[in-house]
């Protein structure tokens, strides 16, 4: 194990200094990210990149007022320029003394073989067998691009309040896109797999099945026929929708939304939202899950959170400042982007759990409706609760049975009605893909799952009548 | 204070060291940034900082390497250049690969240097996040609150070198406002939106982005769902932007090489009614996207994409202009943190003649979209399948009516693109540097109840 990223006694020193123009509570973030991607296109290695950075935010409050400067100089002096950068928009308060510093600053990194000790050249190799197992499904896939990604994120974060904990984050990610050509044009099919692990996720991932699967989902589409337009009940696969749940309450379940009126969630703890087979979690301790992380970005360690219950609304989720107006602990969900970015709440695994259903019976009890697979990116208006999320894979359920595979399109919803409409939880559990939540301009890896289940009514936005 | 070295001896120092069969470009950019919110009438939080970032690219007979760090410290330019070496060594020869070669094409000579935000003090910035919240909060009594009311602006240096002679540096600001106001009815809440972004502070128009955000937010009050059914639909500006957006992504090198473009094989065809003209114009200095250079060191210029709904020309960098066997159009994009794209810098339409009142006058029953969502998901431009969540107002007998909300309106980009009845008169420079007008498609698919 590495030491922390920088001296205990120079991030006193930045601490204080922060503090010095009648600063309440001061923290300094440091960063130190490095990561390498292969591109893999057209049947060659198209290129290789790496990416280096590291640098430091220095944070100052003052009632309900934030001072914040980032910096690439992790001098004494450069972080000094920061901590006054900070301190002069954050002034006038009554000056604390800061707590002197306590922890280690550091912590394991989970990661059993880090990427940086493989070869390059097994990296190469993998995307290679990734797209031949692609090409290998149908003489109609005619482009194949896979993505191989690795990141190594050290974080340190000390407080006013003596907080000084680390995390060591590696996050491996790969994906394949896969194009398909026919009579009716093209049509494309994606799989990713990335988990908050090292290279030994290869030991056990198979990455030809995942080429199949993404090649055999191009090739499917190239038969299908246009979205009904209008409303049906929604069955939806287990891991392939937990994108709902984030878009369609996640993101209103978040403190700074609500705290400004911005939520559909507002005022509604202790409130029946949802079906009561409904229950709701926010987990940033899930095993090796692409949103889990051992401490948030503002040293507070991450826990599960359970946002509703049974249908109940029990709880939302917080970072450092919403919690400490509210007088309350933090949830661990104080997330930022990078070093050059204020924490607000974020999400990080969110999931619903199983019910009691089996996925059989759930698509066997539908006479007429829409069976998504595979759920695509979302987008929500929190002060509404309307969502939107695209499908890239789905089918039409007719009597029972699942029947042509349908064209991609949106589907449409609002959060509040869809979670009183969830009829059917099946017993299935299951995480989906990797994510990226954007939330005011800063993008954060995020999990999902969720079992199969039936939402009685979305709106399709298809082009058939 | 350190003495910092210019950009562009940077730049140089890290030329020198190229080995003799290497090509060698090397990106350079380094810049300050604030951004004041406020809240309640006071300042919420001030962020700045500074950021450097360097990018190096390397050649060495078709195969390329590229690596690129945050910091222009002299330990880590080097550490860049060491990677970027040993990256290229797993990279496939490819006999088009390579850095740009200087085209003869003499750049427009903008001047995108105003000094006018390195005046701003922390008050200035200040002074008008608050104000834009103060004014929406008192401008009409349903607006309740706002969500976040915020001033960023910046100042940035560029230098691109490379050992095919091409050297050219940048440097300018930019300042930017937005503001989310909060309308309440009842137990309805609806959030609004509007901004603006400038090269100077003064011509940010500070008027327009109030009223604009207050109507966005209040005219949404009592929205309901619109029953399913073709229609046609009018896209406002910036919904316009974000459509034509997507058709001429499309429509760049990358895509088109590749075959994942539905107009892969269509250039010199009738793809869209002949009202449409689609240019990029970076050098029309009202853009936003104006410079005098793309991403690879070439003269910017300007290109016609679609001239009256023939598809004239693919946008390309050096590589993919080589590989489609003609030139660059000068539209690589780029920062020094990644290798070249190809993109748009300055999209505009060639307006038509009727503003948007005359536009809902023709129409007997349809919907005018005020905003869309989802485009990340719901758009393959791929396939050219096209599904958005979408909201706005109903036309009814050639007026405006009442709001609706949760609907999506589908098509495909082949079929939108023909099935254009009107490019309105109303163009307008967009915040994002797009010259767009109102824009009336028959026929799209509206999804509701």
């Amino acid at each position: 194990m590495l030491g922390p990223l920088l001296d205990r006694d120079l991030i006193q020193k930045t601490i204080s200094t922060a503090l010095s123009n009648g600063g309440e509570w001061a923290e300094v973030f440091v960063e130190d990210r490095q990561s390498a991607s292969t591109e893999f296109d057209e049947g060659r290695v198209e290129s290789m990149v790496s990416s280096r950075d590291l640098g430091a935010g220095v944070r100052v409050t003052v009632g309900e007022a934030t001072g914040f400067a980032h910096t690439a100089d992790l001098s004494s002096e450069g972080l000094k320029e920061a901590a006054l950068a900070a301190a002069a928009a954050a002034q006038g308060g009554h000056q604390v003394e800061p707590v002197a510093l306590r922890g280690e600053g550091v912590s394991r990194n989970r990661a059993e073989v880090l990427p940086s000790t493989v070869p390059k050249t097994r990296k190469v190799e993998l995307t290679r067998q990734t797209d031949a197992a692609a090409r290998e499904v149908d003489g109609a896939i005619t482009q194949v691009s896979v993505r191989y990604s690795e990141g190594r994120r050290r974080i340190l974060v000390a407080n006013s309040d003596g907080v000084f904990n680390g995390d060591d984050q590696t996050r491996i990610l790969l994906s394949v896109n896969c194009v398909a050509s026919g009579d009716q044009g093209l049509q494309t099919g994606r799989e990713t797999v990335g988990y908050t692990v090292g290279f030994e996720l290869f030991d056990e991932h198979d990455v030809e099945a995942m080429a199949r699967r993404a090649a055999k989902r191009a090739i499917t589409k190239l038969e299908a026929r246009p979205a009904p337009s209008g409303q049906l009940p929604v069955v939806i696969q287990r891991g392939g929708g937990g994108v709902l749940f984030h878009e369609a309450c996640g993101h209103g379940l978040e403190a700074d939304l609500v705290d400004k009126g911005a939520s559909v969630f507002r005022d509604r703890i202790g409130e029946l939202v949802a079906s009561p087979t409904v229950t709701l979690v926010d987990d940033g301790t899930m095993g090796s899950e692409w949103g889990t992380i051992a401490i948030d970005d503002e040293g507070c360690l991450s826990q599960r959170n359970v946002l509703i219950e049974n249908g109940v609304l029990t709880d939302y989720m917080w970072d450092h400042s919403r919690s400490r107006s509210s007088g309350r602990e933090p949830s661990g969900n104080g997330r930022r982007q990078s070093y050059q970015h204020l924490p607000m709440v974020r999400m990080t695994n969110t999931f619903v759990m199983n019910g009691e259903v089996e996925p059989g019976d759930i698509i066997s009890d539908t006479e007429k409706g829409v069976y998504v697979a595979q759920l695509g990116g979302g987008q929500v208006n929190t002060a509404t609760g309307d969502f939107v999320f695209g499908m890239t894979e789905a089918y039409l359920i007719e009597n029972g049975q699942i029947t042509a595979p349908l064209r991609e399109s949106n589907l449409i919803g609002n959060g509040p009605d869809v979670l009183q409409n969830i009829e059917l939880i099946g017993n299935d559990f299951a995480m989906g893909s990797p994510g990226t939540c954007g939330k005011d301009g800063q993008g954060v890896p995020v999990g999902d799952g969720q079992p199969t289940l039936r939402v009685a009514s979305l709106t399709i936005g298809g082009t058939a009548s | 204070m350190k003495k910092t070295p210019e950009l562009p001896d940077l730049a140089q120092g890290l030329l020198a060291g190229a080995r003799e069969n290497e090509e060698f470009e090397v990106c350079l950019s380094r810049g300050r940034s604030t951004t004041v919110k406020a809240y309640s009438g006071k300042v919420e939080s001030v962020r700045s900082g500074a950021s450097q970032a360097v990018g190096v690219r390397i050649v060495v007979d078709g195969r390329q390497g590229f690596a690129t760090a945050g910091s222009l410290d002299p330990e880590v330019l080097k550490e860049v250049v060491e990677e970027a070496r040993e990256n290229l060594k797993f990279a496939e020869r490819d006999p088009d690969q390579g850095i740009a070669i200087p085209d003869g094409v003499a750049p427009p000579g903008l001047d995108l240097t105003d000094p006018a935000v390195l005046r701003l003090t922390e008050e200035d910035r200040a002074a008008v996040a608050i104000e834009l919240e103060q004014r929406c909060l008192s401008s009409d009594s349903r607006i309740t609150g706002v969500r976040s009311s915020a001033w960023s602006d910046g100042w940035g240096e560029f230098a691109l070198a490379s050992t095919s002679g091409i050297a050219v540096q940048s440097e300018g600001g930019s300042c930017s406002i937005g503001v989310q106001p909060l309308a309440m009815q009842g137990s309805e809440t609806q959030i609004g939106y509007a901004g603006d972004a400038a090269r100077r502070p003064d011509a940010l128009d500070l008027d327009r982005v109030v009223s604009e955000a207050v109507e966005d937010a209040t005219r949404m009050l009592g929205a309901t769902k619109p029953s399913s059914e073709k229609v046609t639909v009018v896209l406002e500006p910036s919904v316009a932007a974000a459509f034509l957006g997507t058709v001429v992504g499309a429509l760049t090198g990358e895509r088109v090489i590749k075959g994942r473009s539905p107009f892969a094989e269509r250039l010199g065809e009738q793809i869209a009614v002949t009202q449409l003209t689609l240019v990029d114009d970076p050098t029309n200095m009202e853009s936003l996207g104006a410079d005098n250079h793309d991403g690879e060191g070439l003269a910017a210029r300007r290109n016609v994409i679609v001239d009256s709904g023939v598809l004239s020309q693919f946008l390309h960098n050096s590589y993919t202009g080589r590989r489609a066997g003609t030139s660059s159009t000068g539209s690589a994009v780029r920062g020094p943190r990644s290798t070249p794209s190809v993109g748009i810098h300055a999209l505009a339409i060639a307006p038509g003649v009727d503003d948007r009142d005359e536009l809902f006058a023709k129409i007997k029953k349809g919907v005018f979209i005020r905003g869309v969502n989802g485009l990340h998901s719901g758009v393959n431009p791929v396939s050219g399948d096209f599904s958005v969540g979408a909201y706005g107002q109903r036309i009814q007998d050639g007026a405006l009516g009442e709001p609706f909300r949760e609907a999506t309106i589908a098509s495909t980009l082949q079929r939108m693109l023909l099935d254009i009845v009107e490019i309105g008169g109303d163009f307008e420079f967009l915040p994002g540097g797009t010259g767009m007008t109102s824009i009336a498609i028959a026929d799209v698919a509206l999804s509701g109840i």
